[in-house]
């Protein structure tokens, strides 16, 4: 049961991902209807995902964007002279 | 997806044409993109923002060299990692940098934090300070090698073989990386986010 668990873990990744094929992703699943660690790892590493991937998290620095095209506007009327 | 693609083609052809002003178009979908891509190799706002800049300048600059054999978004990506790397270089010494590529070598113990049971940690967490804070500096904690294919992948949501093209690296190894980074940020985060913000009580009839 331990190594079987261990088995899960290591797939866990291409398993969110749906990049197993369909054997070992019937294998993973019929093992994740009984146990109830890999059930909640799984469903942790899910959540901690779509937490991390939210837009709130990694908040862009306040007048990026604005600064950026200011920036992109200058180069856009020619380019610098550099004499 | 075809859609967007063939209207891109289409601005970068009237971007070359001489319908310079379209680049601010051409760039927009990708802002967020570019700085977290440099957000995650120099780990610093300042930094990550004056590198994007130059990042998008180069990219306007050598637009004519884009044939569209890599999407735009990956080749723009490219562009975002050289600037970044060509910064880190700059700031960290050579053995520093050595230190860091080492890391996958390293045997590390990539086992998730065990648990019997998750209750869903809804979105307005996020609200929190301490909440964004600590999945923040998780991120950062993460080896530079890692937290580069998790930010492509999972933040950006490239593909395994966009990441892959964008860093340089076989589709394998991205797999592997991604795999790490994600065991990772669970072990570090379970125990955190379990202690400190428990899915709405009571839900269930709980209230304490």
């Amino acid at each position: 049961m331990k190594l079987e668990c261990k088995h899960v873990w290591e797939h866990i990744s291409e398993y969110i991902d749906k990049s197993v094929d369909a054997q070992l992703r019937e294998e993973i699943e019929r093992h994740l209807e009984h146990c109830e660690i890999c059930a909640a790892i799984l469903d942790s590493t899910r959540n901690i995902l779509v937490l991390t991937a939210d837009e709130r998290t990694f908040e862009l620095p306040v007048g990026y964007s604005k600064r950026l095209h200011e920036r992109l506007a200058k180069e856009l009327e020619g380019p610098e002279e550099d004499s | 997806m075809k859609m967007k693609e063939t209207n891109e083609a289409g601005l970068i052809a009237r971007i070359l044409g001489g319908e310079k002003e379209l680049f601010h178009e051409l760039i927009r979908p990708y802002e967020r993109m570019v700085y977290l891509t440099l957000f995650s190799i120099v780990k610093n706002e300042a930094d990550a923002e004056d590198g994007a800049q130059e990042a998008v300048i180069s990219a306007y600059r050598h637009l004519s060299s884009f044939r569209g054999e890599a999407k735009f978004s990956t080749w723009l990506t490219m562009i975002a990692i050289n600037e970044g790397r060509k910064r880190l270089r700059k700031a960290k010494s050579a053995a520093e940098e050595s230190i860091e590529e080492e890391a996958e070598e390293r045997e590390g113990d990539y086992t998730p934090a065990p648990l019997t049971d998750w209750r869903e940690i809804p979105l307005e967490t996020l609200e929190r300070k301490e909440i964004r804070e600590a999945l923040r500096s998780a991120v950062a904690e993460l080896p530079g090698i890692y937290r580069q294919v998790f930010t492509l992948r999972d933040l950006e949501e490239l593909n395994v073989e966009e990441t892959a093209q964008a860093l340089g690296i076989s589709a394998n190894v991205v797999k592997v990386r991604l795999h790490r980074a994600r065991i990772l940020l669970q072990k570090r985060l379970v125990p955190f986010l379990k202690t400190t913000a428990p899915a709405r009580r009571g839900f269930f009839g709980r209230a304490s």
